[in-house]
């Protein structure tokens, strides 16, 4: 069977905010100018919000501009910060908790909301829809298509039905080809797609290197008398050690629930750290404790954050689309906020388009005028205040670092004349097994702490199982032969989904993995230290299926 | 032939049913809804009819709030032809159910009708059996096969240790089993066009059904939980556990 083709006039590929926000942009501007314009969206989780994973306490600056009557919309924003508290965790006891004073301005949280971003996606979709969007959720992008001269000229979407062995099986559709003027990449960090385009086009030839993070996050119903509507905790320290760093949240939402996660840098070094094993154990800490104990918990997932900021940007345009939101890394990490940003983004990049079809641009055009509208918008000077702010805590540590943070941030609005750079990737920095300490973590309680497989048993992950395996190896040989020597196969700890197993069968090793429980957050394809694993998008639909995270 | 078939919109079966924490209902915000797994198969069985040339209509109805529009366009997208949805705010029981369609049954005159067996999310198993009551027309459940031969349609039913088959004047109610057959995935042009096929809304009163409750939802409590296994080392140490700790053997 060939694969059939349709057109329009813009593709975009996810619907997290940033492409949300850019249908959402586009569809407006056509209806006020009543002008015909044809817009779809790719979702590969089985809904939108399915697959979308965040704390999130967000700003709401893209979104008042994009609705600015999202209230009396009924968008679920429900939960404002009422307080903001910060702590250092000494050891398993022991905490500080650090005076508001001496917090960078950025860490400030007034005036933000609480949000399910799972959630506030589902009623963006609905606006888009309502706005003419065409959303297909359940249709996973697999591949860019490029026109003869280079450009790009839109996706196809996945063959469903192939077997595992490669084989059609009686359900067997082909993908369909989607063309369009101009495509949007919006698929969230480490897009599988934005990772080749940005390659191809070399984007990232002037920037530093990436950086990223792996969050790990629950959702909890607590004990009423336990429930603090709109506190919000931030906070660093235990039981991260060895060279891991990272910081934790716990938000108290509304319906007496909180959500608790770490993001975990993933510059870590010890290939013995478990990501997932420092998030169970940082529960038990009185500072958690406190809430969560005698609660219940109600999901579970993970995603990759992207955090190089300003200085690991890439450019965002090629001829044929643009590169928008976490896909490109927009993420403010002095304030671990990426949504209004993601939002934002995604807007420049629907105006950029927009102007660019009226003015009867036929598409395939690198747009130069996106790159203007971006760098005289508050995004590109918020994100360039942030600048150092990552770079400073990998070079100096969390306290020294912290420091600097706090005069950049605090005295000079970020504007502080130097510009740190942190130019190594995330996957050079492991250091062999024999050079490290193995980590002896807590063992879990089923009360706080729980292992991986009940925890993935929660994020309602599924994928058909007589599929192709998403999860590819460019060369089979590697992890038995290289990083189970010299790294003691870390893909087994840092994958918060237990996808990744070393087997042993009496004399023999067997790698084996285990596809079906993946939640598509990217860890492997940023830390492999032998860059040998690719996420590649599996069949449409497959996936977690996250419920309010 | 017109084929009528039945849709419900349930709880995905990929996600993990939560009760809430006042016992009252299992949690359903926010949560992925689907196509009732047997009701997709029933959608399924009716479109190979039409591909066949054995039937020249599939109409889809499904009984619930302006949500439950969106599983009808997931079986127009699978080849319906066009939709109705009865709007109830409350999801009524199966024989309320089971008379709404029976109106529908009265005004359409389908010449077969195809059901799912069984909802995945009450599981009642009870709402094909009722129609066929309520209308006087034969019913084939748990069909596994399902063969048009003239005016007859002849229904391979799953029953206990073995298959059945039985031959039904139509029209006639088939309920479907697992094996009919496997759904197919909906295209995106299809998708596309679904959204433009033709779907009514009416309400009880429209076809002069009054819906009454005959059951009241008390409680409902999730399973006791498992307990976490261990591993044992050796044979000697499971018999020895199983004899001295869990006092089976
Ligand atoms: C644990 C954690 C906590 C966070 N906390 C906060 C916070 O408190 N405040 C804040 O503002 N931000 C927070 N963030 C960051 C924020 O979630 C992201 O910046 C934001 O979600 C980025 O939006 P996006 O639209 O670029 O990508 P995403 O939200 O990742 O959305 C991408 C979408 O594209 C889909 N997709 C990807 N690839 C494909 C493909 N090939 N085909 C089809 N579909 C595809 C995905 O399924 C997904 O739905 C947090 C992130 C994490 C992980
Ligand atoms: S296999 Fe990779 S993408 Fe999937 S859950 Fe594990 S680390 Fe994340």
């Amino acid at each position: 069977m060939v694969r059939e083709s349709m057109e329009f006039d813009v593709v975009i590929v996810g619907a997290g905010p940033s492409g949300l926000s850019a249908a959402c942009r586009l569809m407006q501007q056509a209806n006020e100018t009543e002008q015909e314009l044809t817009v779809c969206v790719v979702e590969k989780g089985s809904e939108i919000g399915a697959h979308i994973l965040s704390g999130a306490v967000i700003e709401t600056r893209a979104l008042d501009e994009l609705f600015p009557d999202w209230k009396g919309m009924g968008a679920p924003l429900n939960t404002p910060v009422t307080e903001d508290q910060i702590f250092m965790l000494r050891n398993e006891e022991a905490s500080i908790k650090v005076s508001n004073i001496l917090v960078p301005k950025t860490m400030h949280n007034h005036g933000n909301y609480i949000v399910s971003l799972g959630n506030l996606c589902r009623w963006l979709g609905e606006q888009a829809e309502q706005l003419g969007v065409e959303i297909f959720p359940g249709f996973a992008a697999a591949e860019v298509l490029y026109n003869d001269d280079g450009s790009v000229k839109g996706i196809a979407t996945g063959d469903m039905g192939i077997s595992e062995a490669g084989e059609q099986k009686d359900s067997y559709i082909p993908g369909m080809e989607l063309h369009a003027k101009y495509t949007i990449l919006s698929e969230g960090c480490r897009g599988h797609l934005g990772k080749e385009l940005i390659e191809n086009f070399d984007l990232a030839a002037e920037a530093d290197a990436q950086h990223y993070g792996v969050g790990i996050k629950e959702l909890w119903d607590i004990a009423p008398e336990n429930h603090k509507p709109g506190l919000v905790l931030h906070g660093s320290g235990w039981p991260l050690s060895d060279g891991a760093s990272g910081g934790f949240f716990l938000y108290h939402t509304d319906d007496n629930q909180v959500v608790v996660g770490l993001i975990v840098d993933l510059n870590y070094s010890n290939p013995y750290t478990s990501p997932f094993d420092e998030f169970q154990s940082m529960k038990h800490h009185p500072v958690l404790k406190q809430y969560l104990e005698g609660g219940k918990r109600v999901s579970y997932g993970a995603r990759a954050i992207t955090k190089g900021g300003f200085n690991s940007l890439p450019r965002m345009t090629f001829p044929g689309g643009i590169v928008t939101g976490c896909n490109a890394g927009t993420l403010n990490f002095s304030k671990i906020k990426g949504t209004h940003t993601a939002m934002k983004s995604g807007t420049l990049a629907a105006e950029a388009i927009f102007e660019a079809l009226q003015n009867g641009c036929e598409g395939g055009q690198e747009l130069q005028s996106f790159t203007d509208k971006f760098e005289s918008s508050w995004l590109y000077d918020e994100l360039f205040r942030s600048r150092n702010f990552g770079p400073a805590l990998h070079k100096f540590g969390p306290i020294l670092g912290g420091g600097f943070n706090f005069i950049d941030q605090n005295l000079f609005c970020g504007k502080i004349p130097v510009t740190l750079h942190d130019d190594k990737e995330d996957y050079e920095q492991m250091l062999p097994a024999s050079e490290c300490k193995p980590i002896d973590y807590l063992k879990p309680d089923g009360e706080l702490s729980f292992d991986k497989l009940s925890s993935v048993f929660l994020s309602n992950t599924n994928h058909e199982e007589d599929q192709p395996i998403h999860l590819k190896l460019k060369d089979e040989t590697i992890p038995l032969n290289r990083n189970l020597p010299q790294y003691a196969e870390p893909a087994q700890r840092y994958c918060p989904a237990g996808v990744y197993e070393v087997i042993e069968e009496g004399q023999e090793k067997r790698f084996q993995i285990n596809s079906q429980n993946c939640l598509h957050c990217k860890t492997c394809d940023i830390k492999d230290p032998a860059q040998n694993i690719r996420w590649v998008v599996p069949e449409g639909m497959g996936g977690p299926n996250y419920p309010n995270m | 032939m017109k084929v009528l078939v039945t849709v419900k919109r349930v709880i995905d079966y990929n996600v993990k049913v939560r009760v809430k924490s006042d016992n009252t209902d299992v949690d359903l915000a926010n949560v992925k809804m689907a196509l009732n797994p047997f009701c997709e198969i029933a959608v399924e069985e009716a479109v190979r009819l039409k591909e066949a040339g054995t039937a020249d209509e599939v109409v889809v109805v499904s009984i619930g709030p302006k949500a439950c529009q969106e599983q009808i366009r997931t079986a127009l997208a699978l080849g319906a032809d066009r939709g109705i949805q009865i709007e109830t705010e409350e999801a009524p029981e199966s024989l309320g159910v089971a008379k709404l369609l029976a109106k529908v049954i009265e005004e359409e005159q389908p010449g077969l009708v195809i059901m799912g067996k069984q909802a995945i999310d009450s599981d009642n198993n009870q709402t094909g059996q009722m129609l066929a009551a309520l209308t006087d027309m034969p019913q084939g459940t748990f069909a596994s096969e399902v063969k048009i031969d003239g005016d007859n349609v002849n229904v391979t039913r799953e029953v206990d240790g073995g298959l059945q088959t039985v031959a039904l004047n139509m029209p006639a109610i088939v309920t479907t089993d697992l094996r009919l057959n496997e759904p197919r995935y909906a295209s995106l042009p299809n998708i596309m066009k679904a959204k433009r096929k033709p779907l009514d809304v009416k309400s009880p009163a429209d076809l002069g059904v009054e819906l009454k409750a005959h059951t009241k939802l008390l409680k409902v409590t999730p399973p006791a939980e498992r307990q976490a296994g261990i591993k044992v080392a050796s044979v000697d140490e499971l018999v020895e556990k199983l004899k001295n700790e869990a006092k089976v053997i």
